[in-house]
């Protein structure tokens, strides 16, 4: 089963948030959505979430019972304990008993919250606050998981027993497609959708977006072209669209690379910004 | 400070609702105070009742105002006119003198008719019935009890719900198989129960502190009271659809509660408030409450003369509660309006 939005438009006001998007989030796999603010990351997780009433488009999705969303920097109620928090989301999907016990007890030891189930969801860390948000939008063994920017201001640590839980879902033949700003994360996604401007960019696997890099991208320590050049470490990287400066060096480019690329592409006439 | 004083003012600029606060609310405080705001008592309903009743209807002037002439009526008939509240002041003339029955449960109109009646010396007979010394706090605790649960409810059911969207959790509720009514009502009932409990102390309260009487029956009063509960906690959850956070909510529910200090009945009566103001006491709960509960409390009055307070307010909870319910699904619901896995193309299904 593939989920996803087919043609989506989503207008607030004047204001086009969406246009025309089209991302497949197949069963079995992390669709990851990358772009900068305001690239239309969330609306697209909402719009999927059933949170936007869409303009034009299709969107596919299970019914409730069977959507799991986690919010930016939500997804639990801080003023119950992290039982509390599984005891009212589970209420709410119709489990209890020995079947709710028996989810919570092993989604928890999974996220490392076992022994924190006495404690307030607000006086925990941010990524055990995400963790037990994922837990919960996990609870019900949804067919899709829409998680935004779930690991936002998590710690690395916190960071790799997500992408663990995450992993573990998709294996289970869950459906999951998450917004994030991290690239070496979206590198893990069997796809990557680039949206910039509430357009879709990019869409491909992360080594065939790489591949399809168009252009050269050098590396150097003074830029021709400081609009489309980003900074890397000590040095910038230099995107060439047609011929390679001669004596240049080349580099492979990676996805963050490809990404800026292809936004530097979309700007260009415009000029763009140096990164 | 320059640029401290500037940053104020255009985000001054941009709230509107504290703009409001600050210009449009006290200009209309002031106002409706004002005019609200009189002890004067020019008019009292008065039956006149017994073989005399039209002699009394013809001789009285000034204040009384005799609405009901009752040639057969007695001195019992006066005790039930006054009970149901449909005048203030009974003369029977079934007695020889003449016995006025006052209603002491509307004070400043028996304090008004007693002084009056009082200057007749002994050609009539003044019996004060529900609060016979006219003690103040008798008259003013019943709906005072109103007033406090009426801050109390809508307030805290403004924030439970602003709460969820402030926190971010309104959109986990959303996604969650949960309707909007049922997320209302799930919402409400704690608080309900709450001030229930909160409601029997403080009544319990006000009759142990203050010696107010409690004369009628307490199921008729738990049923309106049920319903009053209900209002106010439809009106808090109405101020949480339009309020993004805490801070909106508190204003909005200042708005609402401010001005039944003194529109309501409970301190000055509503015949005094001149009908250019009068009428917005009839929009608010609090107006019906009083009389319910000074009617119950004080003078024993029943389903039989308080009904259409009890119609009134049940109405405004339908209202309150089926406008908050409207205005929730549309924070929740734009995916209810269509199904999953429906195409989209063209105007929302």
């Amino acid at each position: 089963m593939t989920f996803g939005v087919e043609d989506l438009t989503v207008r607030f006001g004047k204001v086009e948030a969406l246009r025309d998007v089209t991302v497949a989030v197949p069963a079995g796999e992390v669709t990851a959505v990358v772009g900068g603010d305001g690239a239309g990351k969330t609306t697209l997780m909402r719009a999927l979430a059933g949170l936007v009433e869409p303009e034009t488009g299709t969107i596919r999705r299970p019914d409730v019972e069977h959507l799991g969303y986690l919010p930016t920097g939500g997804g639990s109620w801080k003023e119950l304990t992290v039982d509390e928090n599984v005891a009212f989301v589970g209420g709410a999907y119709g489990l209890s008993g020995d079947e709710l016990a028996e989810r919570a007890d092993r989604i928890l030891a999974r996220a490392g919250l076992a022994d924190a189930r006495g404690r307030l969801a607000g006086h925990l860390s941010g990524g055990m606050r995400t963790k037990l948000g994922f837990s919960l939008a996990m609870l019900h063994t949804p067919d899709l998981l829409i998680l935004d920017e779930p690991t936002t201001g998590v710690d690395p640590v916190s960071r790799v027993e997500l992408w663990r839980m995450i992993s573990e879902t998709v294996a289970a033949g869950a459906a999951v497609v998450m917004s994030t700003t991290y690239m070496d994360e979206a590198e893990r996604a069997a796809s990557v959708v680039l949206l910039g401007g509430g357009r879709v960019l990019l869409s491909d696997p992360p080594g065939d977006l790489v591949a399809a890099t168009p252009g050269t991208i050098t590396v150097t320590g003074t830029p021709d072209d400081r609009a489309l050049a980003w900074r890397v470490g000590p040095q910038f990287h230099e995107w060439n669209p047609s011929a390679t400066p001669p004596g240049a060096t080349v580099v492979q480019p990676d996805l963050e690379d490809a990404c800026i690329v292809a936004e530097l592409a979309l700007r260009s006439g415009t000029g763009g910004d140096a990164r | 400070m320059r640029a401290m004083i500037l940053k104020e003012f255009r985000e001054l600029r941009r709230d509107r609702r504290t703009m409001a606060m600050i210009i449009v609310f006290p200009l209309l405080l002031l106002i409706i105070f004002g005019y609200a705001a009189t002890f004067d008592v020019e008019d009292v309903p008065t039956a006149a009742l017994g073989p005399q009743a039209q002699l009394v209807a013809d001789q009285a002037v000034g204040l009384f105002d005799v609405i009901t002439i009752d040639t057969d009526g007695t001195a019992d008939t006066a005790r039930t006119l006054l009970r149901d509240g449909d005048v203030q002041v009974a003369i029977a003339t079934d007695t020889q003198p003449p016995t006025a029955f006052v209603d002491g449960s509307n004070l400043f109109a028996a304090q008004a008719a007693v002084g009056a009646l009082g200057r007749l010396g002994d050609q009539i007979t003044v019996d004060v019935l529900f609060n016979p010394d006219l003690i103040t706090s008798w008259v003013l605790v019943p709906p005072l009890i109103g007033y406090i649960m009426m801050f109390i409810g809508t307030v805290v059911a403004a924030i439970g719900l602003v709460k969820e969207r402030e926190n971010g959790t309104l959109e986990q509720l959303a996604v969650m198989p949960l309707s909007p009514s049922s997320v209302i009502m799930g919402k409400i009932t704690p608080y309900f129960i709450v001030a229930a409990i909160d409601m029997v102390v403080v009544t319990l309260l006000g009759m142990l502190l203050f010696g107010v009487p409690f004369v009628g029956s307490v199921a008729v009063f738990a049923v309106g009271v049920a319903i009053f509960l209900f209002v106010l906690l439809g009106v808090g959850v109405l101020i949480s659809t339009v309020s993004q956070n805490t801070g909106q909510a508190i204003q909005l529910a200042i708005f609402f509660l401010v001005p039944q200090i003194l529109l309501a009945g409970m301190i000055f009566p509503l015949s005094s408030i001149p009908w250019a103001i009068r009428w917005i006491s009839y929009l608010f709960p609090l107006t019906y409450y009083t009389t319910i509960s000074k009617g119950i409390m004080l003078r024993g009055a029943g389903l039989d003369s308080l009904w259409p307070q009890y119609v009134v307010l049940a109405a405004m909870a339908a209202f309150v509660f089926t406008a908050a319910v409207l205005r929730f699904r549309r924070d929740l619901v734009p995916r209810r309006h269509r199904k999953p896995d429906a195409a989209a193309d063209g105007a929302p299904a």
